[in-house]
């Protein structure tokens, strides 16, 4: 009887951490988190891409306005994809600013000139700080700010139709 | 021999002054890096990794300690920009009680199994 009683718990103890670690591998492994809640925006302070001047955030991102905030580079490939995207969304009536990413400043003016400027602002993040304090993981990302200066979507990667769609849908 | 002499001179000098230069980490710097993890790392923590993202947060740690934030407010803060997974000592809460519990139960279990085994039970 007690054998029996035995090997139902190893049994049930088996299955569960067989479920347990069933579920585990099946999550994907590259963490990307749930923005389930609206985060406020962390005040910043920057320097002007071209100027080199102070920018502080509150002078920068007025309330009753929509932002979209991307964080890019003149070395990284995917956001020379994604910049027909950006450049697309230039027109639409939000302001889009733009976070230079531990670049040279003389190879991303002429990826600028090359490819279009769609930035009303861009600000420069010579060591990555900025984009840190902003909750970023690299470039490039796209955060969308609402009028209230909370971010409700970050796009960890480059823009793609999908997302294209859902900025439009987002700031109607 | 004058010219070898006046190479080594330079190349000291030049190693002593780069030696100056790059700041050795406190003992509280490295308990923090140990403790956050690097997200865009395979199972590194930021003082592990030299990525840009790691170098970056490295970055982010000095200047917020610099400010006076203790290495309480620097979790905050970082837990608040990426979330739990970023701290590699999780907090107890309705997602990770079942990390925290686990390993006593399996000990318990473990434990009266070998207790068992042993014939204790039985006295």
């Amino acid at each position: 009887m007690k054998n029996k009683i035995f090997i139902t718990i190893s049994f049930v103890l088996f299955a569960f951490c067989f479920a347990v670690f069933y579920v585990g591998l099946q999550k994907p492994n590259i963490y990307t988190p749930k923005l389930d809640k609206q985060i406020e925006l962390p005040n910043f302070v920057g320097n002007d891409f071209f100027s080199g001047k102070k920018v502080i955030s509150d002078n920068l991102l007025k309330k009753n306005n929509y932002y979209i905030i991307n964080i890019w580079a003149s070395w990284c490939i995917p956001c020379r994809a994604e910049h027909s995207f950006l450049m697309a969304l230039n027109n639409k009536n939000f302001n889009l600013l733009g976070i230079n990413y531990k670049d040279n400043i003389s190879n991303a003016k002429s990826f600028l000139n090359e490819l279009g400027n769609p930035y009303s602002k861009i600000l420069s993040d010579k060591n990555g700080v900025l984009s840190i304090e902003l909750g970023a993981y690299g470039v490039p990302e796209t955060f969308i700010i609402n009028k209230e200066k909370k971010i409700i979507k970050k796009i960890i990667g480059p823009i793609n139709d999908k997302n294209f769609k859902e900025i439009l849908e987002l700031i109607k | 021999m004058k010219k070898l002499i006046f190479i080594s001179a330079l190349f000291f000098f030049l190693s002593n002054n780069y030696l100056i230069a790059v700041d050795k980490p406190t003992e509280l710097e490295n308990k923090i890096f140990k403790n956050l993890r690097c997200l865009i790392c395979q199972g590194q923590s930021i003082y592990d990794s030299q990525s840009d993202f790691a170098e970056s947060m490295k970055i982010v740690v000095r200047k917020n300690l610099e400010i006076g934030m203790s290495e309480e407010d620097i979790y905050k803060f970082m837990k608040k920009n990426y979330g739990e997974w970023v701290l590699y000592n999780p907090e107890i809460n309705k997602g990770t009680y079942l990390l925290w519990s686990l390993p006593f139960l399996l000990f318990l279990i473990g434990g009266a199994i070998i207790l068992r085994k042993l014939g204790v039970f039985k006295k």
